[in-house]
């Protein structure tokens, strides 16, 4: 078959195809969104049909991936590093519950946090539900790696952790694929004994995941995601996931002969790592992302059993941020040769809300009417109106993870805060928004909670939200929101005067109140103009 | 054979059209190809960079490493200097001329030319002007193309099939603009790239 051109994301998204899934369940977010949009663009050309809608967030997705699992198919759910941090109670007791039909989760990292709060390490996460965990270090191996995913999962009963970053998420190569396999029958196991976490089934369950531990590493041993790179001398590299590549790239540019350990399936192959160890006196171990595996090896002392482990943790490699070619040949002891240096004129170039976007006349309001307020704090969160905390409107104050704008200023109201305001999507609103504003009525917090309602998730290119414009008021009348405190503004320079009065009426006003700005995202409505059929 | 380019502009203003048209070229050229780009928050007005690298054998990092790009294509010309360090001593720097302002600070465009001129006989190209003249505005990255083709180690026909193979569902006008801009930017540059 002819290689086609594929991102890392598109190619897990092929193998998944082809492994035959019958169902992607996701939650928006850069790195890991291509995956999910490539099987909604590709799904429907194929015999079987796969679903593939967007679901409410990440701990949707992943209980209806567990269900898809349970009645017997194959399904892939995909999230951003994060938003594992809101599928993890379901992640780590999948891990205890073991699965039926196939059940990968594939985990893009953002190491360098080109589009995220932080660079958290998803093979934590593997390592603590104790499933296996693929690092593919190549969009082929990506692509292998998802398809044979499946089966892993199928062969052990457990969830499989696909992980990758920014960099392979985000990169094209030429990628060859294999036939499709045939979806799984309809096959729902009927096991209480497993399904049923109560603690008499939750502690034997437990115990045989434990159990499996052996097995797990057993098969790592023999995964073709783990092996050697001969070479001479006595200084190795232990290189894993696509920390590879750029010790490759070292190696192969500087002809350097280095025995190299590449790793990609974990558990870690002990056997294979101890057989690497004995050769060597030296270790270089290449991580990208945390240290997870390095300092396991230097032991929580230092006592390195005679060996010198070099890497992230001792300054060989830089303890933040993701690695390069460059880092990787100065590890290696490379001279860095000369380069030319970045001007001295040259200035930074931030992101920006679009000429024309909606966020722009909701938060010149929004300033207007803070600006007469003694206390200007404006809670927000995650999407295109974050942009929002940069100039010129330096508008919002506070961005911590999806869902926070609303209960943070929850908290702040119930410290005494006046006014109380955030300001969130309405893609992040139906994500993890409305059981912090139920809490807020419950609790008769005072606060405006303003819903940016631009009919998408904008930041991650568009893709449907779960609510917009009536479903949003239906929400938060249902709620308990009172219906005189719910508004609906429209964010528009000539409706300006009006929105300032409304927000600052409700901004005043000692309650629970919402403020919908209607507009739609202005790259949404171009693109609908420009291909009527998409994104209906 | 080896080739690596960096791709520089602002989020929104094409580059990822400029690397799909070279990646094909070369896929179909049977040459091995890597493309890392920016998706996400930058792509709204920030700082955009893709790096592309071909080869006629195995790629194993899907960055370039720093003072190794053959080649920076620029479609903005501020943008074309950020990325210096990635320049090999012999590499070239081929930036659209035209301003694109949208932030604090801009430098005076004295200043962008002078550190221009520092670089290996950089190609300065009036992208928006030439592809009015070709017959649209918007054909301005294929104008840029153009004039890096010379340097990308690519045939021009490899590349003109790409652009009308990625045009061709948007009617043979647009195909034959986009060519036209292309030839229109091949023929400044080719000049200033025979005497390498």
């Amino acid at each position: 078959m002819n290689k086609q051109l594929l991102l890392g994301a598109e190619a897990i998204a092929l193998g998944a195809l082809d492994a035959g899934i019958s169902g992607v369940y996701a939650y928006p977010g850069t790195p890991s969104t291509e995956i999910t949009e490539y099987i909604q663009k590709k799904s429907g050309g194929r015999e079987q049909p796969v679903r593939s809608a967007w679901s409410s967030n990440e701990k949707t997705a992943y209980e209806a991936a567990l269900g898809m699992s349970y009645a017997g198919k194959r399904t892939l759910v995909c999230m951003k590093h994060v938003g594992l941090n809101v599928a993890a109670d379901a992640f780590i007791n999948s891990a205890i519950t073991g699965v039926n039909g196939g059940l990968v989760v594939a985990v893009a990292d953002d190491p360098s946090m080109h589009s995220s709060q932080n660079e958290q390490d998803s093979r934590v996460y593997g390592k603590f539900a104790m499933v296996p965990v693929l690092e593919p270090a190549s969009q082929q191996e990506l692509y292998d790696a998802s398809r044979y995913a499946f089966d892993l999962s199928e062969s052990v009963q457990l969830p499989v952790l696909l992980r990758l970053t920014t960099r392979l998420a985000h990169s094209r190569a030429g990628v060859k694929s294999a036939a499709t396999r045939l979806q799984n029958p309809l096959n729902a196991l009927y096991a209480p004994e497993r399904f049923v976490l109560m603690p008499h089934n939750a502690r034997r369950q437990y115990n045989n995941l434990l159990g499996m531990q052996d097995r797990l590493e057993e098969l790592s041993e023999h995964s073709s995601l783990n092996r050697l790179i001969p070479g001479s001398g006595k200084m190795g590299v232990l290189a894993f996931g696509i920390a590879f590549n750029y010790v490759m790239e070292v190696r192969q540019a500087c002809g350097l002969d280095f025995p190299l350990l590449k790793i990609g399936h974990y558990p870690l192959p002990r056997k294979q790592i101890e057989a690497f160890f004995n050769t060597c006196e030296t270790i270089l171990v290449a991580e990208e992302g945390y240290p997870v595996y390095e300092e396991l090896l230097r032991g929580y002392f230092g006592l390195q059993n005679g060996k010198q482990i070099k890497g992230r943790l001792d300054g060989t490699l830089p303890r933040a941020g993701e690695l390069n070619a460059d880092s990787v040949a100065h590890a290696l002891g490379v001279t860095k040769k000369e380069v030319l240096a970045v001007p001295s004129i040259m200035v930074n170039r931030p992101p920006e809300l679009c000429k024309g976007c909606g966020h722009r006349d909701l938060y010149e309001a929004l300033n207007t009417v803070m600006s007469s307020c003694k206390e200007q704090h404006v809670f927000s969160d995650i999407g295109c109106y974050t942009l929002g905390a940069l100039a010129p409107y330096n508008a919002i104050h506070t961005c911590v993870d999806m869902g926070a704008s609303i209960t943070m200023a929850k908290g702040a109201a119930d410290a005494g805060l006046r006014p109380a305001v955030a300001v969130i999507g309405d893609s992040t609103f139906t994500h993890s928004g409305m059981t912090g504003l139920l809490d807020a009525i419950n609790d008769h917090s005072p606060l405006t909670v303003i819903i940016a309602d631009n009919d998408t998730t904008a930041m991650t290119g568009g893709q449907n939200s779960s609510a917009n414009g009536s479903k949003l008021q239906a929400i938060c009348l249902g709620l308990g929101v009172d219906e005189a405190h719910l508004r609906t503004i429209i964010p528009l320079k000539s409706h300006l005067a009006e929105n300032i009065d409304a927000l600052r009426q409700e901004i005043n006003w000692d309650g629970v109140s919402v403020v919908i700005a209607v507009r739609e995202c202005i790259e949404t409505a171009a693109r609908k103009k420009r291909n009527p059929s998409a994104n209906v | 054979m080896q080739i690596n380019i960096i791709l520089a502009g602002v989020g929104g203003q094409g580059i990822l059209t400029i690397a799909a048209v070279i990646d094909l070229a070369a896929l179909q050229s049977g040459l091995i190809v890597r493309q890392a780009e920016v998706h996400g928050m930058s792509q709204r007005g920030g700082a955009v960079q893709s790096h592309l690298r071909i080869a006629d054998q195995e790629i194993y990092s899907d960055l370039i490493a720093e003072g190794t790009a053959n080649l920076i294509l620029s479609v903005e010309p501020l943008e074309a200097l950020r990325y210096l360090p990635f320049l090999a001593s012999e590499g070239r720097i081929v930036t659209s001329t035209d301003l694109f302002i949208n932030m604090e600070g801009y430098p005076a465009m004295e200043h962008i030319h002078a550190e221009l001129n520092r670089t290996n006989r950089p190609v300065l190209v009036s992208a928006a002007e030439l592809a009015r003249k070709a017959g649209h505005p918007r054909t301005s990255n294929m104008v840029m193309l153009g004039a890096a083709a010379p340097f990308t180690g690519l045939a021009s026909q490899e590349l003109e099939a790409s652009i009308e193979k990625l045009f061709r569902a948007k009617g043979d006008e647009i195909v034959a603009m986009n060519i036209r801009a292309f030839r229109t930017g091949k023929a400044l540059s080719q000049p200033q790239a025979s005497n390498t």
